[in-house]
Protein backbone atom coordinates (compact mmCIF):
# COMPACT_ATOMS: atom_id res chain seq x y z
CA UNK A 1 0.00 0.00 0.00
CA UNK A 2 3.03 2.27 1.21
CA UNK A 3 4.78 1.27 -1.72
CA UNK A 4 1.89 2.08 -4.29
CA UNK A 5 1.44 5.71 -2.40
CA UNK A 6 4.68 6.67 -3.66
CA UNK A 7 4.67 5.40 -7.40
CA UNK A 8 1.68 7.73 -7.44
CA UNK A 9 2.92 10.95 -5.39
CA UNK A 10 6.19 10.72 -7.94
CA UNK A 11 3.63 9.86 -11.10
CA UNK A 12 2.21 13.19 -10.08
CA UNK A 13 4.94 14.60 -9.30
CA UNK A 14 6.46 13.47 -12.48
CA UNK A 15 3.10 14.62 -14.84
CA UNK A 16 3.76 18.19 -13.37
CA UNK A 17 7.31 18.10 -13.79
CA UNK A 18 6.63 17.77 -17.50
CA UNK A 19 3.63 20.25 -17.67
CA UNK A 20 6.41 22.60 -16.01
CA UNK A 21 8.85 21.72 -18.95
CA UNK A 22 5.94 22.38 -21.76
CA UNK A 23 5.41 25.64 -20.06
CA UNK A 24 8.62 26.31 -20.23
CA UNK A 25 9.87 25.34 -24.15
CA UNK A 26 6.46 26.95 -25.22
CA UNK A 27 7.31 30.17 -23.08
CA UNK A 28 10.78 30.05 -25.05
CA UNK A 29 9.42 29.34 -28.50
CA UNK A 30 6.59 32.58 -27.79
CA UNK A 31 10.29 34.03 -26.71
CA UNK A 32 12.01 33.42 -29.79
CA UNK A 33 9.43 34.29 -32.02
CA UNK A 34 9.03 37.80 -30.38
CA UNK A 35 12.44 38.27 -30.70
CA UNK A 36 13.10 37.64 -34.61
CA UNK A 37 10.13 39.60 -35.18
CA UNK A 38 11.22 42.30 -33.15
CA UNK A 39 8.00 42.50 -31.36
CA UNK A 40 8.47 44.34 -27.67
CA UNK A 41 8.06 41.59 -25.33
CA UNK A 42 5.13 40.83 -23.25
CA UNK A 43 3.51 39.05 -20.73
CA UNK A 44 6.43 36.61 -20.49
CA UNK A 45 8.44 35.97 -17.44
CA UNK A 46 11.76 37.92 -17.76
CA UNK A 47 13.64 35.71 -15.14
CA UNK A 48 13.24 32.99 -17.59
CA UNK A 49 15.20 33.34 -20.61
CA UNK A 50 18.44 34.10 -18.17
CA UNK A 51 18.23 30.74 -16.24
CA UNK A 52 19.28 28.07 -18.63
CA UNK A 53 22.83 29.19 -18.99
CA UNK A 54 25.96 30.24 -16.43
CA UNK A 55 27.99 32.99 -17.31
CA UNK A 56 25.02 35.01 -17.99
CA UNK A 57 23.38 37.28 -15.83
CA UNK A 58 19.82 38.25 -15.50
CA UNK A 59 19.28 42.43 -15.66
CA UNK A 60 18.93 42.47 -11.96
CA UNK A 61 22.43 40.78 -11.55
CA UNK A 62 21.61 37.40 -10.05
CA UNK A 63 23.28 34.41 -11.61
CA UNK A 64 20.17 31.59 -11.41
CA UNK A 65 22.37 28.79 -12.02
CA UNK A 66 24.40 29.45 -8.88
CA UNK A 67 21.67 30.26 -6.90
CA UNK A 68 19.67 26.62 -8.31
CA UNK A 69 23.22 24.91 -6.98
CA UNK A 70 22.40 26.35 -3.77
CA UNK A 71 19.24 25.18 -3.54
CA UNK A 72 20.85 21.93 -4.39
CA UNK A 73 22.77 22.21 -1.05
CA UNK A 74 20.11 23.30 0.85
CA UNK A 75 18.96 19.75 0.22
CA UNK A 76 21.57 17.86 1.19
CA UNK A 77 22.04 16.41 4.82
CA UNK A 78 23.20 18.73 7.38
CA UNK A 79 27.27 19.27 7.67
CA UNK A 80 28.82 21.44 10.54
CA UNK A 81 32.09 22.96 11.51
CA UNK A 82 33.21 24.32 15.34
CA UNK A 83 36.18 26.36 15.79
CA UNK A 84 37.13 25.59 19.62
CA UNK A 85 40.32 27.01 21.21
CA UNK A 86 42.21 23.80 20.51
CA UNK A 87 41.20 22.19 17.67
CA UNK A 88 38.21 22.03 14.93
CA UNK A 89 35.59 19.65 14.90
CA UNK A 90 33.29 18.79 11.55
CA UNK A 91 30.23 16.76 11.81
CA UNK A 92 27.94 15.30 9.59
CA UNK A 93 24.06 14.42 9.29
CA UNK A 94 24.75 11.61 6.83
CA UNK A 95 21.08 10.78 5.41
CA UNK A 96 21.11 6.87 5.07
CA UNK A 97 19.22 6.39 1.83
CA UNK A 98 18.71 2.72 2.21
CA UNK A 99 18.45 -0.26 4.67
CA UNK A 100 21.11 -2.47 2.60
CA UNK A 101 24.04 0.54 3.08
CA UNK A 102 26.85 -0.76 5.48
CA UNK A 103 26.45 1.38 8.72
CA UNK A 104 29.58 3.10 9.51
CA UNK A 105 30.52 2.72 5.64
CA UNK A 106 30.38 4.92 2.98
CA UNK A 107 32.59 7.95 4.87
CA UNK A 108 31.86 11.62 3.63
CA UNK A 109 34.06 13.75 5.88
CA UNK A 110 37.64 13.83 3.98
CA UNK A 111 40.64 13.86 4.88
CA UNK A 112 43.09 16.12 2.41
CA UNK A 113 46.40 16.75 3.98
CA UNK A 114 47.14 15.46 7.38
CA UNK A 115 46.15 18.11 9.61
CA UNK A 116 43.01 19.20 7.54
CA UNK A 117 39.57 18.09 6.34
CA UNK A 118 36.33 18.83 4.37
CA UNK A 119 32.93 17.92 4.39
CA UNK A 120 30.25 19.05 2.29
CA UNK A 121 26.55 19.56 2.08
CA UNK A 122 24.63 18.78 -1.11
CA UNK A 123 25.33 16.01 -4.44
CA UNK A 124 27.51 13.87 -3.15
CA UNK A 125 29.84 13.44 -7.03
CA UNK A 126 30.27 16.68 -6.90
CA UNK A 127 32.09 17.00 -2.84
CA UNK A 128 34.28 14.11 -4.18
CA UNK A 129 35.20 16.24 -7.06
CA UNK A 130 35.89 18.84 -4.44
CA UNK A 131 37.85 16.99 -2.67
CA UNK A 132 39.90 15.40 -5.02
CA UNK A 133 40.76 18.77 -6.32
CA UNK A 134 41.83 19.89 -2.76
CA UNK A 135 44.15 17.18 -2.74
CA UNK A 136 45.98 17.84 -5.43
CA UNK A 137 46.56 21.32 -4.19
CA UNK A 138 47.83 20.23 -1.29
CA UNK A 139 49.81 18.24 -3.09
CA UNK A 140 50.99 20.60 -5.19
CA UNK A 141 51.88 23.58 -2.71
CA UNK A 142 54.02 20.21 -1.11
CA UNK A 143 55.80 19.58 -3.99
CA UNK A 144 56.34 23.41 -4.63
CA UNK A 145 57.09 24.37 -0.66
CA UNK A 146 58.35 21.45 1.08
CA UNK A 147 55.67 22.22 3.59
CA UNK A 148 51.76 22.07 4.23
CA UNK A 149 49.70 24.52 2.67
CA UNK A 150 48.04 26.57 5.35
CA UNK A 151 44.08 26.48 5.63
CA UNK A 152 43.55 29.42 4.18
CA UNK A 153 45.67 29.42 1.24
CA UNK A 154 43.79 26.09 0.84
CA UNK A 155 40.36 27.89 1.12
CA UNK A 156 41.83 30.63 -1.12
CA UNK A 157 42.76 28.27 -3.84
CA UNK A 158 39.34 26.26 -3.37
CA UNK A 159 37.20 29.30 -3.97
CA UNK A 160 38.82 30.34 -7.10
CA UNK A 161 38.36 26.79 -8.48
CA UNK A 162 34.95 26.76 -7.50
CA UNK A 163 34.34 30.24 -8.78
CA UNK A 164 35.78 29.54 -11.98
CA UNK A 165 32.56 27.13 -12.63
CA UNK A 166 30.46 29.54 -12.55
CA UNK A 167 31.64 31.68 -15.63
CA UNK A 168 31.42 29.24 -18.82
CA UNK A 169 28.48 27.68 -19.85
CA UNK A 170 29.90 24.60 -20.88
CA UNK A 171 29.80 23.44 -17.00
CA UNK A 172 27.53 23.93 -14.21
CA UNK A 173 28.44 24.83 -10.72
CA UNK A 174 29.40 22.83 -7.71
CA UNK A 175 26.44 21.56 -6.02
CA UNK A 176 28.20 21.64 -2.85
CA UNK A 177 28.84 23.99 -0.02
CA UNK A 178 32.48 22.80 1.65
CA UNK A 179 33.23 23.21 4.97
CA UNK A 180 37.52 23.27 5.47
CA UNK A 181 39.09 22.63 9.30
CA UNK A 182 42.33 22.66 9.69
CA UNK A 183 45.07 22.84 12.22
CA UNK A 184 47.98 25.17 10.77
CA UNK A 185 51.49 23.65 13.00
CA UNK A 186 52.34 25.75 16.06
CA UNK A 187 55.32 24.35 15.63
CA UNK A 188 58.57 25.37 13.46
CA UNK A 189 58.63 22.63 10.69
CA UNK A 190 61.35 21.55 8.56
CA UNK A 191 61.62 21.89 4.88
CA UNK A 192 60.44 18.12 3.69
CA UNK A 193 63.78 16.33 3.19
CA UNK A 194 66.18 18.48 4.98
CA UNK A 195 69.67 17.28 6.22
CA UNK A 196 70.37 18.83 10.14
CA UNK A 197 68.68 21.24 12.15
CA UNK A 198 71.09 24.35 12.80
CA UNK A 199 72.19 25.70 16.04
CA UNK A 200 72.02 23.26 19.04
CA UNK A 201 70.79 26.51 21.20
CA UNK A 202 68.27 27.37 18.52
CA UNK A 203 68.02 29.85 16.35
CA UNK A 204 68.60 33.66 17.44
CA UNK A 205 66.60 36.54 17.20
CA UNK A 206 63.16 34.90 17.56
CA UNK A 207 59.94 37.24 19.19
CA UNK A 208 58.80 35.36 21.83
CA UNK A 209 54.96 34.96 22.86
CA UNK A 210 53.67 35.50 19.44
CA UNK A 211 51.12 33.09 18.29
CA UNK A 212 51.82 30.76 15.18
CA UNK A 213 49.15 28.50 13.52
CA UNK A 214 46.21 26.94 15.39
CA UNK A 215 42.89 26.18 15.01
CA UNK A 216 40.99 26.98 11.03
CA UNK A 217 38.18 26.89 9.47
CA UNK A 218 36.20 27.98 6.34
CA UNK A 219 33.23 27.45 4.43
CA UNK A 220 32.90 28.11 0.33
CA UNK A 221 29.70 28.44 -1.21
CA UNK A 222 28.92 27.31 -4.73
CA UNK A 223 29.55 30.84 -5.72
CA UNK A 224 33.09 30.54 -5.24
CA UNK A 225 32.89 33.13 -1.98
CA UNK A 226 33.99 31.81 1.31
CA UNK A 227 34.57 33.23 5.06
CA UNK A 228 36.45 31.82 7.37
CA UNK A 229 34.04 31.30 10.44
CA UNK A 230 34.04 30.58 14.30
CA UNK A 231 30.69 27.77 13.32
CA UNK A 232 30.15 26.92 10.23
CA UNK A 233 26.68 24.76 9.48
CA UNK A 234 25.21 24.43 6.12
CA UNK A 235 22.74 21.58 4.66
CA UNK A 236 19.09 21.15 5.21
CA UNK A 237 19.18 21.67 8.90
CA UNK A 238 21.37 24.98 8.75
CA UNK A 239 18.52 27.21 10.09
CA UNK A 240 18.77 25.19 13.81
CA UNK A 241 22.14 24.50 13.53
CA UNK A 242 23.32 28.15 13.23
CA UNK A 243 21.34 28.90 15.96
CA UNK A 244 22.79 26.66 18.23
CA UNK A 245 26.02 27.48 17.47
CA UNK A 246 25.74 31.38 18.12
CA UNK A 247 24.53 30.37 21.72
CA UNK A 248 27.71 28.37 22.01
CA UNK A 249 29.92 31.71 22.02
CA UNK A 250 32.34 30.69 19.95
CA UNK A 251 33.81 34.07 19.37
CA UNK A 252 35.26 33.97 22.83
CA UNK A 253 37.27 31.07 21.92
CA UNK A 254 37.06 29.17 25.24
CA UNK A 255 35.46 26.26 24.31
CA UNK A 256 37.52 22.81 24.15
CA UNK A 257 37.91 20.59 21.71
CA UNK A 258 36.09 17.69 23.69
CA UNK A 259 33.15 20.34 24.76
CA UNK A 260 33.30 20.94 21.32
CA UNK A 261 32.87 17.28 19.84
CA UNK A 262 29.76 17.00 22.04
CA UNK A 263 28.27 19.82 21.33
CA UNK A 264 28.51 19.17 17.30
CA UNK A 265 26.86 15.82 17.89
CA UNK A 266 23.59 17.68 19.73
CA UNK A 267 23.48 20.26 17.49
CA UNK A 268 23.24 17.70 14.74
CA UNK A 269 21.10 16.14 15.99
CA UNK A 270 18.77 18.91 16.80
CA UNK A 271 19.21 20.00 13.20
CA UNK A 272 17.99 16.15 12.31
CA UNK A 273 14.74 16.94 14.30
CA UNK A 274 13.03 18.40 11.09
CA UNK A 275 13.42 15.38 8.91
CA UNK A 276 13.10 13.15 12.09
CA UNK A 277 11.35 10.53 9.37
CA UNK A 278 14.70 9.51 7.72
CA UNK A 279 17.45 7.17 8.89
CA UNK A 280 20.85 8.80 9.36
CA UNK A 281 24.18 8.29 11.16
CA UNK A 282 26.85 11.17 12.45
CA UNK A 283 30.06 11.50 11.44
CA UNK A 284 32.28 13.16 13.16
CA UNK A 285 36.16 14.31 12.67
CA UNK A 286 38.40 16.26 14.53
CA UNK A 287 41.57 17.96 14.50
CA UNK A 288 43.55 18.81 17.66
CA UNK A 289 46.77 20.99 18.54
CA UNK A 290 50.08 19.20 18.82
CA UNK A 291 49.59 18.46 22.04
CA UNK A 292 46.33 17.96 21.87
CA UNK A 293 44.35 14.20 21.30
CA UNK A 294 45.09 13.82 17.55
CA UNK A 295 48.37 15.38 17.65
CA UNK A 296 47.91 18.25 14.64
CA UNK A 297 46.45 15.21 12.69
CA UNK A 298 42.76 15.43 10.59
CA UNK A 299 41.04 12.27 12.46
CA UNK A 300 37.77 10.89 12.86
CA UNK A 301 36.79 10.85 16.39
CA UNK A 302 36.79 7.66 18.25
CA UNK A 303 34.20 5.37 18.52
CA UNK A 304 33.69 5.59 22.03
CA UNK A 305 34.17 9.39 22.14
CA UNK A 306 31.21 9.79 19.23
CA UNK A 307 29.28 7.80 20.99
CA UNK A 308 28.98 8.87 24.55
CA UNK A 309 28.32 12.50 22.59
CA UNK A 310 25.73 10.85 20.72
CA UNK A 311 23.76 9.30 24.42
CA UNK A 312 24.14 13.04 25.34
CA UNK A 313 22.92 14.48 22.77
CA UNK A 314 19.84 12.37 22.34
CA UNK A 315 19.46 12.72 26.20
CA UNK A 316 19.24 16.52 25.34
CA UNK A 317 16.78 16.18 22.90
CA UNK A 318 14.53 14.30 25.13
CA UNK A 319 15.28 16.72 28.25
CA UNK A 320 14.43 19.46 25.87
CA UNK A 321 10.78 17.04 25.13
CA UNK A 322 10.06 16.56 28.82
CA UNK A 323 10.47 20.37 29.20
CA UNK A 324 8.29 21.68 27.02
CA UNK A 325 5.53 18.83 28.36
CA UNK A 326 6.27 19.74 31.23
CA UNK A 327 5.22 23.46 30.55
CA UNK A 328 2.29 22.52 28.57
CA UNK A 329 1.21 20.63 31.21
CA UNK A 330 1.52 23.40 33.38
CA UNK A 331 -0.22 25.71 31.30
CA UNK A 332 -3.31 23.93 31.37
CA UNK A 333 -2.83 23.21 34.99
CA UNK A 334 -2.36 27.59 34.89
CA UNK A 335 -6.03 27.64 32.66
CA UNK A 336 -8.06 25.40 35.52
CA UNK B 1 83.98 10.86 -23.58
CA UNK B 2 80.03 11.72 -23.10
CA UNK B 3 79.75 13.43 -19.66
CA UNK B 4 76.71 13.42 -17.74
CA UNK B 5 76.55 16.47 -15.62
CA UNK B 6 79.51 17.31 -13.53
CA UNK B 7 80.33 13.82 -12.82
CA UNK B 8 82.96 11.68 -15.10
CA UNK B 9 81.88 8.22 -16.06
CA UNK B 10 83.27 6.65 -13.17
CA UNK B 11 80.12 8.40 -11.48
CA UNK B 12 82.20 9.44 -8.34
CA UNK B 13 84.65 11.96 -9.25
CA UNK B 14 83.20 15.63 -9.72
CA UNK B 15 84.33 17.41 -12.53
CA UNK B 16 86.25 20.40 -11.48
CA UNK B 17 87.35 21.43 -14.86
CA UNK B 18 83.41 22.06 -15.73
CA UNK B 19 83.03 25.79 -16.66
CA UNK B 20 83.08 26.90 -20.64
CA UNK B 21 86.01 28.94 -21.69
CA UNK B 22 85.46 32.44 -21.12
CA UNK B 23 82.64 31.62 -18.93
CA UNK B 24 82.97 34.00 -15.71
CA UNK B 25 83.28 32.06 -12.07
CA UNK B 26 82.80 33.38 -8.70
CA UNK B 27 86.15 31.84 -7.63
CA UNK B 28 85.16 32.84 -3.84
CA UNK B 29 84.62 32.84 -0.39
CA UNK B 30 81.25 32.98 0.99
CA UNK B 31 79.38 32.16 4.35
CA UNK B 32 76.79 32.67 6.39
CA UNK B 33 76.07 32.29 10.52
CA UNK B 34 73.85 32.14 12.93
CA UNK B 35 74.24 34.78 15.75
CA UNK B 36 72.40 36.06 19.10
CA UNK B 37 70.01 38.41 17.24
CA UNK B 38 69.78 36.82 13.43
CA UNK B 39 72.27 35.87 11.31
CA UNK B 40 75.17 37.26 9.22
CA UNK B 41 76.31 36.73 5.60
CA UNK B 42 79.93 37.46 4.38
CA UNK B 43 81.29 37.06 1.22
CA UNK B 44 84.47 38.35 -0.72
CA UNK B 45 84.30 40.67 -4.07
CA UNK B 46 86.75 38.37 -6.56
CA UNK B 47 85.28 37.38 -9.81
CA UNK B 48 87.44 35.92 -12.40
CA UNK B 49 87.75 34.16 -15.97
CA UNK B 50 90.37 32.33 -15.62
CA UNK B 51 93.37 33.57 -14.04
CA UNK B 52 91.93 37.30 -15.18
CA UNK B 53 89.87 39.35 -12.39
CA UNK B 54 87.00 39.67 -14.58
CA UNK B 55 85.50 42.43 -11.08
CA UNK B 56 87.14 43.25 -8.16
CA UNK B 57 84.24 44.72 -6.29
CA UNK B 58 81.62 41.66 -7.15
CA UNK B 59 78.19 41.73 -4.67
CA UNK B 60 77.88 37.97 -4.06
CA UNK B 61 74.75 38.87 -1.36
CA UNK B 62 71.82 38.85 -2.90
CA UNK B 63 68.14 39.57 -1.75
CA UNK B 64 65.64 37.26 -2.73
CA UNK B 65 63.53 39.01 -0.14
CA UNK B 66 62.97 41.42 2.36
CA UNK B 67 65.32 39.44 4.95
CA UNK B 68 66.30 36.36 2.63
CA UNK B 69 69.47 36.26 0.99
CA UNK B 70 71.71 34.16 -0.59
CA UNK B 71 75.13 33.65 -1.48
CA UNK B 72 76.66 32.63 -4.31
CA UNK B 73 79.51 31.09 -5.74
CA UNK B 74 79.98 28.76 -8.96
CA UNK B 75 78.95 30.19 -12.56
CA UNK B 76 78.14 33.80 -11.94
CA UNK B 77 75.37 33.47 -14.49
CA UNK B 78 74.23 30.09 -13.23
CA UNK B 79 73.58 31.80 -9.81
CA UNK B 80 72.17 34.76 -10.80
CA UNK B 81 69.59 32.98 -12.66
CA UNK B 82 68.55 30.73 -10.21
CA UNK B 83 68.15 33.85 -7.25
CA UNK B 84 66.58 35.83 -10.21
CA UNK B 85 63.83 33.52 -10.45
CA UNK B 86 63.91 31.95 -6.58
CA UNK B 87 63.20 36.21 -6.31
CA UNK B 88 60.40 36.18 -8.71
CA UNK B 89 59.00 33.23 -6.67
CA UNK B 90 59.22 34.61 -3.29
CA UNK B 91 57.74 37.88 -3.89
CA UNK B 92 54.77 36.03 -5.99
CA UNK B 93 54.41 33.90 -2.39
CA UNK B 94 54.20 36.80 -0.35
CA UNK B 95 51.40 38.91 -2.54
CA UNK B 96 49.15 35.89 -3.20
CA UNK B 97 49.08 34.75 0.60
CA UNK B 98 49.38 37.89 2.29
CA UNK B 99 52.29 36.88 4.58
CA UNK B 100 56.18 37.10 4.05
CA UNK B 101 57.98 33.94 3.10
CA UNK B 102 59.74 32.11 5.71
CA UNK B 103 63.22 31.23 5.04
CA UNK B 104 62.06 27.57 4.52
CA UNK B 105 60.30 28.42 2.01
CA UNK B 106 63.59 30.09 0.38
CA UNK B 107 65.31 27.34 0.90
CA UNK B 108 62.87 24.64 -0.50
CA UNK B 109 62.76 26.93 -4.10
CA UNK B 110 66.59 27.13 -4.36
CA UNK B 111 67.28 23.27 -3.50
CA UNK B 112 64.24 22.42 -5.87
CA UNK B 113 65.96 24.49 -8.72
CA UNK B 114 69.63 23.67 -7.75
CA UNK B 115 68.68 20.18 -7.50
CA UNK B 116 66.10 19.43 -10.91
CA UNK B 117 68.44 21.11 -12.92
CA UNK B 118 71.73 19.71 -11.23
CA UNK B 119 72.94 18.76 -14.15
CA UNK B 120 73.24 21.65 -16.32
CA UNK B 121 74.47 24.43 -12.92
CA UNK B 122 77.25 24.49 -11.35
CA UNK B 123 75.59 26.68 -8.45
CA UNK B 124 76.77 26.32 -4.56
CA UNK B 125 74.35 28.47 -2.59
CA UNK B 126 73.94 29.38 1.07
CA UNK B 127 70.88 31.00 1.95
CA UNK B 128 70.08 32.66 5.27
CA UNK B 129 67.01 34.69 6.53
CA UNK B 130 65.31 36.00 9.55
CA UNK B 131 62.11 36.43 10.08
CA UNK B 132 59.74 36.79 13.92
CA UNK B 133 58.84 33.15 13.62
CA UNK B 134 61.98 31.14 13.11
CA UNK B 135 64.89 33.70 14.04
CA UNK B 136 67.71 33.42 11.82
CA UNK B 137 68.22 30.43 9.60
CA UNK B 138 70.94 29.47 7.43
CA UNK B 139 70.82 26.59 4.99
CA UNK B 140 73.64 25.26 2.19
CA UNK B 141 72.85 24.13 -0.78
CA UNK B 142 75.90 22.16 -2.55
CA UNK B 143 76.17 21.56 -5.72
CA UNK B 144 74.41 18.31 -6.46
CA UNK B 145 71.39 20.65 -4.73
CA UNK B 146 70.79 18.95 -1.03
CA UNK B 147 69.51 21.25 1.55
CA UNK B 148 71.47 21.43 4.64
CA UNK B 149 70.41 23.45 8.04
CA UNK B 150 73.42 24.56 9.73
CA UNK B 151 74.66 26.98 12.59
CA UNK B 152 76.95 28.45 10.14
CA UNK B 153 77.95 27.42 6.30
CA UNK B 154 80.76 28.06 4.31
CA UNK B 155 80.94 27.50 0.78
CA UNK B 156 83.15 28.62 -2.58
CA UNK B 157 86.48 27.26 -3.24
CA UNK B 158 87.83 29.59 -0.46
CA UNK B 159 86.60 27.50 2.10
CA UNK B 160 88.47 24.72 1.79
CA UNK B 161 91.17 26.82 3.80
CA UNK B 162 89.35 27.83 6.83
CA UNK B 163 87.75 24.46 8.02
CA UNK B 164 89.95 24.35 10.66
CA UNK B 165 89.85 28.22 11.37
CA UNK B 166 86.15 28.07 11.74
CA UNK B 167 85.95 24.94 13.76
CA UNK B 168 88.33 26.56 16.41
CA UNK B 169 86.84 29.52 17.07
CA UNK B 170 82.81 29.05 16.45
CA UNK B 171 80.83 29.67 19.45
CA UNK B 172 77.08 29.79 19.49
CA UNK B 173 75.05 32.94 20.42
CA UNK B 174 77.65 35.39 19.28
CA UNK B 175 76.64 38.94 19.78
CA UNK B 176 76.86 41.13 16.47
CA UNK B 177 80.27 42.53 16.93
CA UNK B 178 81.70 38.63 17.57
CA UNK B 179 79.82 37.39 14.29
CA UNK B 180 81.08 40.20 12.45
CA UNK B 181 84.96 39.59 13.87
CA UNK B 182 84.30 35.97 13.24
CA UNK B 183 82.97 36.63 9.34
CA UNK B 184 85.70 38.96 8.87
CA UNK B 185 88.39 36.71 10.49
CA UNK B 186 86.94 34.04 8.39
CA UNK B 187 87.07 35.43 5.16
CA UNK B 188 90.40 37.25 5.69
CA UNK B 189 91.96 33.42 5.68
CA UNK B 190 90.29 32.37 2.71
CA UNK B 191 91.25 35.73 1.07
CA UNK B 192 94.79 34.86 1.65
CA UNK B 193 95.31 31.49 0.72
CA UNK B 194 92.66 31.03 -2.09
CA UNK B 195 94.45 32.67 -5.40
CA UNK B 196 90.75 33.19 -6.75
CA UNK B 197 89.41 34.86 -3.61
CA UNK B 198 89.66 38.77 -2.99
CA UNK B 199 88.97 41.85 -2.89
CA UNK B 200 86.29 43.74 -0.32
CA UNK B 201 84.69 41.81 2.29
CA UNK B 202 80.76 42.33 2.01
CA UNK B 203 78.52 41.41 4.72
CA UNK B 204 74.93 41.68 5.24
CA UNK B 205 73.20 41.27 8.91
CA UNK B 206 70.06 40.49 9.27
CA UNK B 207 67.74 40.92 12.59
CA UNK B 208 64.46 42.18 13.55
CA UNK B 209 65.28 45.26 12.20
CA UNK B 210 65.87 44.41 8.80
CA UNK B 211 68.93 43.88 6.65
CA UNK B 212 72.08 46.01 6.88
CA UNK B 213 75.32 45.95 4.80
CA UNK B 214 78.39 46.06 5.67
CA UNK B 215 81.92 46.94 3.87
CA UNK B 216 85.51 46.26 4.17
CA UNK B 217 88.49 47.25 2.08
CA UNK B 218 91.61 45.50 2.14
CA UNK B 219 93.84 48.57 1.93
CA UNK B 220 93.23 49.34 5.84
CA UNK B 221 93.34 46.06 6.47
CA UNK B 222 89.77 44.98 6.34
CA UNK B 223 89.34 47.78 9.09
CA UNK B 224 86.16 49.88 7.56
CA UNK B 225 84.39 51.35 6.61
CA UNK B 226 81.72 48.82 8.12
CA UNK B 227 78.24 49.52 8.24
CA UNK B 228 76.76 51.13 4.89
Amino acid sequence: MAVSCTREVLLEELREAAVDVEARVAALQVEAWTRSSLQPRGGISRELCYDLSNSVFSPDGRNFQVEYAVKAVENGGTAIGIRCKDGVVLALEKLVSSKLLKPGANKRIATIDRNMGVVSAGLLPDGRHFTSRARDEAAQWRRMYKAPIPTSSLADRMGSYIQAYTLYNSVRPFGVTCIIAGWDSEAELAVDGQVGSGPTVGAGGKVDKMKHGGPFLYMIEPSGSYWGYYGAATGKGRQSAKSELEKLNLTEGTLSLEEGVKEAARIIYIAHEDSKDKDFELEMTWVSSLDGPTKGRHEEVPKKIREEAERLAKKALEDDDEEEEAKAEGGERMEE
Amino acid sequence: MQRTGMLREDGIHVDMDHLKKGEVNLGTSIMAINFRDGVILGADSRTTTGAYIANRVTDKLTQVHDTIWCCRSGSAADTQAVADIVQYYLGMYGTTNNEAPTTQTAAALFQEICYENKDQLSAGMIIAGYDHRHGGQVYSIPLGGSLHKQSYAIGGSGSTYIYGYCDANWREEMTQEEGIDFVKGSLQEAIKWDGSSGGVIRMVVLTAKGAQRHLYLPDTGYKGPGEQ
